[in-house]
Parts: structure tokens; sequence; C-alpha cells
């Protein structure tokens, strides 16, 4: 639903969707119950954008039924893509079980992703999460590739420091800055991450802000940004059967604009999982 | 397929109606097939059936509307779809173009919206039947109301009929006491075919908040859970009435698709597969191909209702 806004730059071809059984090439526990799998998945690679996901198959049985989502954490090597994924239920528990040499069956690229800042000399800042710093990492890459010289501040938050050391260091070995914030004080800033960003943003500079993370974190995020006059691009999560736009029951509540009324929902899969943080529908029930 | 001669796959679904082969896909799982045109040759399909239309668009259920359950699934997507006009200036011209016999999915709130969509429907190129839906347990104005009761069934039936030249085939509800009551309706009422069985009324609860899981509180179970209902049920519409039956209920493989077919469905349609794995038409059509192949069968025919009580 960004469409109008400059696309980032693709990796190779137009987009397609591919169903495919890729490969585990390598399975590393950052740390317990968090999980990093790197796939040998060309079609997927080739024309991967940031902000967009997959959908795997969490058994080779018929429960649980339905493909997982899960955003592209990196491109590399032009055939390899990375997930970044916690352990929460059982699908998400196969898929961080999987070992090396082990196939799964993926369909993607899916989705709209996140788009360049809307004004092109705009510091970027990215605002991750738990595990919603999974796509924003392909995001900095892209971003800092496109513009070395780039300004990329990183807020990341989780609920204790283990979940945050490795990403750290990932970000900041792309260039990134980063700051951290833990729900337990172990790390960082001991509150929201949203509050250590609230108090630490430069104010004078332009910000494109990226978000990902729980719901409520980017309910925040939004409210700060458009109090600040920031743009704010999010990536959202909901429980999704399809992927593609087929079963329409990956809704959310869309921001009620002058005339619209009758567009009351945003579906994730199809108009995201990339939204303008404007044009959602911030603190409703049922997301 | 393999060595030697192809197995001749047809099928009559009533109404003079003959698909080159059984395999359909079941309303609200497959879009307006471009959802799926990167993933599926969608010229191979015996046909391809829409999502629900009604005379307006319809916005649907406020989110949740989905939950995933043992083997199965709920939804309350509430019958979004972008209307008649919509569908027709959006969605048709893609689907004309497709090679697959298009069936168009309808759904209203009276018989009056039944008569209205049958008629404008019945003057489109490009459409091949309309399947009316009778049955989606998900809004509260209607659906039920007509899928329950027998003469509901009849005059809706009766109605469409009378607006169109086209076949028209019933989707029969779960949530009676007995189908065979309905599909007997159906038939009466001048049906070409019927097909079942729509989803399962059911519910889910977030025991820690005491919420229902979905927005709409209750919701249609499918998948491969309500397989086995949906089996007794198609089994025992074929046997109550001489219109063809479209099977429909969990199909998930080729071997779920000819229980189905044995127990006397001439056609089946998948639904809540395509969510699971996109191809799954393609991959039940060649796996019934190859299984007619293996067994000595020359048609589909051979097969249909050839289940043995001795």
């Amino acid at each position: 639903m960004i469409g109008d806004l400059a696309r980032l730059p693709r990796q190779g071809s137009e987009m397609t969707v591919s169903q495919i059984k890729a490969k585990v090439l390598r399975r590393e526990e950052l740390t317990k119950g968090i999980v990093r799998l790197t796939l040998e998945a060309p079609e997927i690679a080739v024309c991967a954008q940031p902000g967009q996901f997959m959908m795997f198959r969490a058994t080779d049985k018929l429960d649980p039924l339905l493909r997982r989502p899960l955003s592209i954490h990196q491109v590399s090597s032009g055939s390899q893509v990375q997930v970044l994924l916690k352990v929460v239920g059982r699908g998400s528990r196969f898929l961080a079980e999987r070992e090396r040499g082990d196939v799964l069956d993926v369909v993607g690229p899916l989705g709209h992703g996140f788009s360049a800042p809307t004004a092109p000399d705009s510091s970027v800042c990215l605002v991750g999460g738990g595990i919603g710093c999974a796509p924003l990492y392909f995001l900095a890459k892209m971003l800092l590739r496109e513009d070395p010289g780039r300004l990329v501040q990183v807020f990341l938050g989780a609920a204790t420091a283990d979940e945050l050391l490795v990403v750290k260091k990932d970000f900041e070995n792309l260039g990134g800055r980063v700051a951290l914030a833990t729900d337990d004080g172990s790390l960082g800033y001991h509150g929201y991450v949203t509050d250590l960003l609230a108090a630490n943003l430069e104010r004078e500079r332009r910000w494109q802000v990226y978000g990902c993370g729980p719901h409520p974190m980017l309910g925040k995020l939004a409210e700060f940004c458009a109090a600040e006059k920031w743009s704010c691009q999010v990536s959202l999560e909901t429980m999704m059967a399809c992927g593609i736009s087929a079963c329409l029951g990956c809704t959310v509540r869309r921001a009620q604009t002058k005339g619209e009324i009758d567009k009351p929902f945003l579906h994730v899969c199809k108009d995201g999982p990339v939204f303008d943080s404007g044009e959602v529908a911030w603190g409703r029930e049922g997301r | 397929m393999g060595q030697g001669r192809e197995v001749n796959l047809t099928t009559h679904i009533g109404g003079g109606l003959i698909l080159r082969n059984p395999v359909m896909t079941a309303s609200g799982t497959f879009g307006y097939g471009r959802e799926y045109a990167e993933l599926v040759n969608l010229h191979r399909l015996g046909a391809i059936v829409v999502k629900g239309i009604s005379l307006q668009p319809r916005s649907g259920n406020p989110p949740p509307r989905i939950f995933e359950t043992a083997a199965g699934m709920l939804n309350a997507i509430g019958l979004e779809n972008v209307g008649v006009e919509g569908f027709l200036r959006e969605k048709l011209p893609f689907l004309r173009e497709v090679g697959a016999p298009v069936v168009v999915n309808i759904l209203g709130n009276s018989l009056d919206d039944y008569a209205a969509l049958a008629e404008i429907l019945n003057d489109i190129d490009g459409i091949t039947a309309i399947e009316v839906n009778i049955s989606c347990p998900n809004v509260k104005e209607g659906g039920v109301a007509f899928g329950t009761d027998p003469l509901m069934v009849q005059a809706v039936t009766k109605t469409v009929k009378g607006k169109t030249a086209l076949p028209v085939i019933i989707k029969l509800s779960p949530n009676v006491t007995d189908i065979t009551v309905t599909a007997r309706a159906a038939e009466e009422g001048g049906a070409d075919a019927v097909s079942l069985i729509n989803t399962l009324i059911g519910m889910a609860i977030d025991h820690r908040t005491r919420k229902p899981r979905l927005a709409n509180v209750i919701g249609g179970l499918s998948g491969p859970a309500i397989k086995p209902v949906a089996l007794r049920m198609v089994w025992q519409t074929a046997r109550a009435v001489k219109i063809p039956v479209i099977g429909i209920g969990g199909i998930m493989t080729a071997e779920d698709a000819l229980e189905f077919l044995i127990a006397g469905a001439a056609a089946v349609q998948i639904g809540t597969a395509n969510f699971v794995n996109p191809n799954s038409t393609e991959m039940i059509l060649d796996g019934i191909a190859a299984y007619l192949q293996e067994s000595g069968c020359q048609s589909l025919r051979e097969i249909i209702g050839t289940l043995r009580l001795d």
C-alpha cells in the first residue's frame, strides 16, 4: 500500500512468486529458542525485497496444518536466503529444529516490502522489537548499499540481553549505530525501546523511521512519528492461512479517512506486510 | 501421464456440463484465480470456482477472521468480495484468458438478490456455471436460513434456475440433521448438481483471556479434520439424488479425492489444501490419473460411485 513511493532497488528480476524446495545450508542457534536458518533458494533470492516474507510448511504431516509466515532476514550470495525465527509454538519449533541438509517447502517472496525513504536525504531510524529485528537487517543492508554514507540509527528492544547480542553485532558490522533496550534491564536501557528512541533521537534531523515488532510497540511508534511528522513504515504480523490474498484471513483495521468508509480493512499479506503507519487503525481490538 | 494411452478424465456435472477432469477449486480458497497464477497451471483445472459474489461489494467481518485448529482451520471471513460489478469488470477478464471453465459462486440475503445475480451472470460471456451459496455460516442476516430450510432451498434453486440458462450447482450446508433432505429439495427445485459440504460451524476459545478466537465468535471449520464427515454426507447424498454430486471437504491428496469419487461424487473441489500447498489441485489431478492408469481403468467413470458394500 506504499506503492506510489519509490521502490528499493531489486536484487535482480521482476517480482515473481515461487513454490520451492529449499535446502537448509546452515543452522545457527543464536540463543536459546532463536535460530537463524540459511536456505538455498535462488528463485526467491533473485527477486526478494526487504520487508517481504515467505510461507513455510511447518511439518510434513497434516497438523499443524497451515504454513507459517517468516520475513526475509537477508539475502546473500545471490542464491541464499536467511530467516531468523523464535520458537513460539509447534510450527516455529519444527522449523527451528531443522538441520543442515533438510529440505523445506517454501512459497515466496510475498507481499509488499519496505519502500525507500520518502525524502531521499533522510537519516534512517530502524526500530525492532524482539524477533521483529529480522526484516530490518535486510533493509539496513540495502539502504547502506544504496548510500553508504547514510546515517542508519538502530534501536533494538527485547525481553532480555541474550536475544540482542548477536543481532547487535550484525547491525554494527553493516555500519549502523545501535542502541539497545531490554525489559529486564540486563542490557542497555531498562524499558521500552520506543521510550529509548523518544529520549535519544536527534530532533533536528529529518528521519525516515522503519519499525517491526509487537503490535503495541508499533502503535506507540506510529503515534510518536505522527507527532514528530516523520514518515514511518511498519511491518505487521497476523495469523495467515495462504499468504497470497486468497483466504482474506489476515485482516487489520484500516485508519478511516474521509470518503473511504467502505474500506474498513487492510490485508496484511497483499496490502502489506509493510504499511505507512498512518494507514493502520492502532489500538483497536481484534487485530 | 506415464506411458501408454491417456485415461479419459471427463466428467458430467449436470446441465449438460462436461468438465475435462474432476478437479475443481472450492469457492473462497482460490480467490479469483489470478492469486494462484504464478503457482498453478490454471488451464489444467477442471474448473475454477471463484470467491462468492454478492450484488454489492462486502467488506467482511472484523479481525481475527481465522484460527488454526487440529488438522484444520476456522474461518469467519464474512463473505468479503468485490461485488458482481467489480467481479465482471476487474476479475473476469483475466479468468476468460485462463482456459479453464469459470464457475461463479453467488450469495445473497434474499430471493431477489439471488434472482438478480443469476440474471446478470446469464448474459455474460466466459461463465460456465453458477454455484449457489446457500450455506455460508458467517453472516448473521442470511445464508443459514436458506441453507437449512428445505423449502427455502427449493425456492432459491427455482428462482435461480428461472433466471439463467447456465447450469446451476447448489452448495449445501452440512449444518443440518439430514443433508439428503436439503439435497432432494435442491433437486426438486431443478438444480443441475449439488456440491457439498460447506464448512461445519465451530468455535475456539482462548482459555487465558476467555475470549473467542474469532471476532465473529463462531466460524466455519475446514481442512482434513472434516473429511470423514464430508465423505459420509457425499455418500448419503449420492444415494439420495439422481443429479451429480460434487464432493468437498478436507481433500488434501489424490487418495482423498478418490474416496469421494468412489463414494459417488462426479467431481471434487479442493479448498483448504490450496492454502497449505498451492499446487494441490494439479498434484491431485496427476494422482487421480496415475491411479486410474495403474488400476487399468480407461475412464474416470469406472470408479465413480463404486463403493463396495459386499
